[in-house]
């Protein structure tokens, strides 16, 4: 017995779609695929939004509160936006020796954000990691995908300041679509 | 139709579960075992007819000659063996088990509607736990009463995922999963939605009976009614999964 | 392709890069690219352009001395990082003096980190014997140094049953923590029935202060592909997944790239080495969950499941991905696999102690002169890693502990420093080898403060299945924070040693089981920090 399952079609005419669908198709559309899936909507939406995880759940034909609970087991995928630029602090051992938390604290003090939230408007996202492998330059921090290190909690706000005011860095691109 | 003729090899194996002499056969997992010999061991995730998951470590026992403790529950029997399901170290392990999870949500007996038909509280009782040396987390869950017939108190949720596995291996709606991580982890249907709103779910109650505690329960129901049914589990398991 | 081949395939290319009279190796690896040495490399390329016979510049591997960087090494082709002219701490504004000094036989003062000091004499490498020397892009300079030959000799000298002989005498153990016999466990995939089997690198290096398999994995990635394929040919394998953190970029670049090249080489693919047995490899990316790095828990991550671990038995060995045998090793284990069909079996079996053979791959870091990687033969004495590798506590502080093995691993206090580095003298002192994080501490530091930091590691990365583990890290947690804080009393440590004992014997998997060991090492060595806060 087998029961005929179409595929979904995709969510709206969102290029980026494409690449997702790309991703399951690579792998057959096998249930397996669901991690790499959600990587590849996360890389090309910068989030996993309800309309995402619909649609990866429905083309690999996965359980919704499989997907979910998936999504929500890894603290690498992240179910809302990002800021328009992110600061992640490194708590590994070395750093954590080294003052880490002076560095959380810092930031909490001067951007009114905890670790894993986004600025309310919006423009930065503080996030904690697990060593990011820098222990050479501890305390570090990967701010916009650039490692710094050796860092007073001064050298870091300014930093981020700069990023600010610089407005180089390039916004995230618009929503494919509002969450249903 | 599955023919007659291929019988599986399996061998029949004999040892010893607190000094008495048992025979089993050797894909059968010793808490299997000495249920049917009733020598009681006890567990919150387990059930007759679910697939083992060996999360709530209460039918942890001590095999002779094994430096690590076992569960029961995911150990099959081995010719031979020698198993001690009851010694003042169980007993202690268990006893700090029962008190991790009081104090991991707000179990409140007084109030709740299974109170006195609780797997928890019967454990509790069974296993002297009578003051609390740990402090209660101190979070507080929602209570879901959307959907028009049941209820969902994750405060009283021990998260043994008998839900989980009823609905995925015996409903097959796969309505039930876990989301989060660590103690941050919650039952959920669907995508973390009110039961109500749930696409899969087919309002056959099996999760509410499975549940050990007064997690899922009838709507309807007030202090101490609940009981659970939980006798339609092996027969269902058989049929939909003849061995 | 036949050794002989590969052989003369490797002789042409280094007769070409011998043509070249220096070669700038700039290292390029995770920690020295975050100090600048990119610009560094951009910079000394723009100064030898267009790149002429007497000078190439490439970016490398990681040379070690991580604190040091950016590093840049000058060398003639084919030199070892101990034979070459290193300096540290370069700008982009240095390019031009160091194109200047080639010729001199007197290196440039300012900038001059003699290779003669202790930190790169006093190292053994064997995993390493590649990094800092060859462009880790280049499947060129693979070849050029042997890459693959091992390989090729396995497939075509040596029967499956002969590489695992070679496997097993070598006395190799399990380089991810647990310290399991490589060989023994290699036997066991082999010997169940064919059919479908799994060969998997275990790339998920969580433990926070170690960074062993990243810098393996960006310096030299065809050396873990070699044994990752070697390995699939002794247990009868044809797939192969490597897992690796998401959090580490660039060595998933260089991996994904390695992998490309090794299967256009014909090194993957079906058919290797015009032989039967073909080998694919395939990409995994966590997502940040420490829990993987569990076998049980990283497989059901594989299959695209919650990272979640099962009870074991069954085994992996016995049914590992989608219920099929499956041979789980992490990047160091596979990256020792070369050289031990390389040089045989009984050579590695002569370096290192009893129970422990071979080299170890260390992540010195914490309060030390030199932080970065070092590998040195199993036995060395703890001091000697830390006194003379690693030059001591800055500014002539004294050792407090050694916290090895991250949050499963425990402080070594300084009256034991004298104990040789092996599995088993670790396991006595209460600690363990681990993945080969080295987090030295001084005086500073409050053990009570990192027992707490642990716990509270191995309470936020609990996957939550298990009771203990889940609810137990947490009240333990709890406790720690009211005795550093001085607000608990004699009955709430007695409550936490309690919670420790309960956790350590009943927790499903090996996070829940070794959560306590920092907190019962701490107790065990510095019990009067404990007391002393005690307010009754």
């Amino acid at each position: 017995m087998s029961l005929h399952r179409p595929k979904p079609p995709l969510p709206s005419d969102d290029t980026r779609w494409k690449l997702v669908n790309a991703t399951m198709r690579r792998n057959g559309y096998a249930d397996h695929a669901l991690i790499e899936t959600l990587h590849s909507v996360q890389d090309a939406f910068g989030f996993l939004d309800e309309t995402a995880l619909r649609f990866v759940a429905a083309s690999l034909d996965v359980p919704l509160s499989k997907v979910f609970g998936v999504a929500t087991f890894y603290h690498l995928f992240r179910l809302k936006p990002k800021g328009r630029h992110t600061c992640v602090v490194c708590t590994g051992t070395a750093c954590y020796i080294k003052g880490a938390g002076v560095l959380v604290d810092a930031l909490r003090a001067h951007h009114q954000v905890e670790p894993g939230e986004t600025t309310a408007d919006g423009a930065l996202s503080v996030l904690t990691a697990r060593c990011v492998g820098a222990c050479g330059l501890a305390p570090a921090a990967v701010v916009d995908g650039e490692v710094v290190g050796k860092l007073a909690p001064e050298a870091l706000l300014e930093r981020l300041d700069q990023l600010e005011h610089a407005k180089t860095a390039p916004a995230p691109p618009p929503r494919a679509r509002a969450p249903a | 139709m599955p023919g007659p003729a291929s019988q599986p090899k399996v061998r029949v194996v004999t040892f010893r579960v607190d000094d008495q002499d048992l025979s089993a056969r050797e894909d059968e997992t010793l808490i299997e075992v000495c249920r049917e010999h009733r020598i009681p061991i006890p567990s919150l995730c387990y059930l007759e007819g679910l697939s083992a998951w060996g999360g709530c470590r209460l039918c942890m026992v001590e095999i002779v000659g094994q430096p690590r403790l076992a569960a029961a529950c995911s150990t099959r029997v081995v010719e031979g063996m020698e198993v001690h399901t009851d010694t003042e170290r169980l007993r202690r392990y268990r006893r700090t088990l029962v008190e991790l999870l009081f104090a991991e949500r707000a179990h409140v007996c007084s109030v709740c509607v299974s109170n006195g038909h609780c797997e928890l509280q019967t454990l509790a009782q069974r296993c002297g736990v009578d003051h609390m040396r740990m402090p209660r987390r101190a979070v507080s869950y929602p209570v879901d009463s959307s959907h028009e017939m049941f209820r969902v108190d994750h405060d009283r949720c021990i998260l043994c995922t008998r839900c989980v596995r009823v609905c995925d291996e015996i409903e097959g709606a796969h309505t039930w999963d876990v989301m989060g991580r660590g103690s941050d982890c919650r039952v959920i249907t669907d995508m973390a939605q009110p039961w109500a709103e749930s696409e899969t779910c087919t309002s056959c109650g099996k999760c509410v009976q499975v549940c050990p505690t007064g997690a899922l329960v009838k709507q309807g129901t007030s202090v101490g009614e609940m009981v659970k049914d939980q006798h339609f589990l092996p027969i269902l398991a058989r049929r939909r999964h003849p061995r | 392709m036949h050794l002989d081949d590969l052989a003369e395939q490797a002789a042409t290319i280094r007769a070409r890069d011998a043509e070249t009279e220096h070669e700038i190796r700039v290292c390029m690896a995770a920690s020295c690219q975050s100090s600048g040495s990119g610009q560094v490399l951009d910079a000394l390329r723009a100064g030898v352009e267009p790149q002429t016979q007497s000078c190439r510049v490439k970016g490398v591997g990681c040379m070690g001395l991580c604190s040091a960087g950016p590093l840049v090494a000058v060398a003639a082709p084919g030199d070892t990082l101990n034979a070459s002219r290193l300096y540290r701490d370069v700008a982009p504004t240095d390019a031009p003096a160091i194109l200047d000094n080639l010729g001199n036989p007197e290196p440039i003062e300012r900038l001059h980190c003699p290779t003669d000091q202790p930190f790169f004499t006093a190292q053994h490498r064997i995993v390493l014997e590649h990094s800092g020397r060859i462009d880790p892009d280049s499947l060129d300079d693979a070849i050029a140094v042997g890459g693959y030959s091992a390989l090729v000799r396995a497939l075509t000298e040596l029967t499956p049953a002969e590489v695992l002989r070679e496997v097993t005498s070598s006395g190799l153990r399990g380089r991810g923590g647990g310290g399991y016999p490589t060989g023994l466990k290699w036997s066991t995939v082999a010997k169940m029935p064919g059919g479908q089997k799994y060969v998997v690198c275990n790339a998920d290096e969580g433990d926070p202060g170690a960074f062993m398999d990243r810098a393996v994995l960006e310096s030299d990635p065809h050396r873990v592909i070699e044994g990752m394929a070697i390995a699939g040919y002794a247990v009868g394998a044809s797939k192969g997944y490597v897992y690796v953190r998401a959090e580490y970029p660039l060595a998933v670049e260089r991996l994904t790239n390695a992998i490309r090249k090794a299967k256009r080489a014909g090194f993957l693919g079906s058919q290797i080495a015009d032989t039967q047995f073909g080998f694919e490899i395939e990409l995994r990316l966590g997502a940040g969950a420490f829990v993987c790095g569990e076998e049980t828990a990283l497989m059901a991550s594989i299959q695209g499941l919650r990272g979640q671990p099962r009870p074991r038995p069954p085994y992996p060995a016995e049914a590992g991905l989608w219920g099929c045998p499956t041979l789980i090793n992490n990047v160091e284990t596979f990256a020792n696999i070369a050289p031990i069909v390389r040089e045989g079996g009984d050579w590695f079996a002569a370096l290192g102690t009893e129970g422990s053979k071979g080299t170890k791959v260390f992540a010195l870091a914490g309060t030390i002169v030199n932080t970065g990687l070092i590998e040195v033969p199993m036995g060395t004495r703890l001091a000697h890693i830390i006194e003379v590798i690693g030059g001591g506590i800055p500014g002539g502080g004294r050792v407090k502990a050694v916290q090895t093995g991250g949050p499963s691993g425990g402080c070594i206090p300084r009256a034991h420093l004298d104990t040789p580095v092996d599995y088993d003298s670790l396991k006595g002192l209460g600690t363990i080898m681990g993945s080969g994080g080295m987090i030295v501490m001084d005086e500073r530091s409050s053990m009570v403060d990192v027992a707490r930091y642990f716990m509270e590691f191995c309470m936020t990365e609990s996957c939550g299945k298990c009771v203990p583990c889940r609810t137990g890290t947490q009240q333990m947690h709890a406790l720690l924070e009211r005795i550093a804080a001085a607000e608990a009393g004699r009955a709430e440590l007695a409550l936490l040693e309690e919670l420790c004992e309960v956790v350590q014997a009943t927790s499903l998997c090996g996070l829940g089981q070794t959560a306590p060991n920092p907190v019962l090492s701490t107790l065990r060595y510095f019990r009067d920090e404990y007391e002393s806060r005690l307010v009754d």
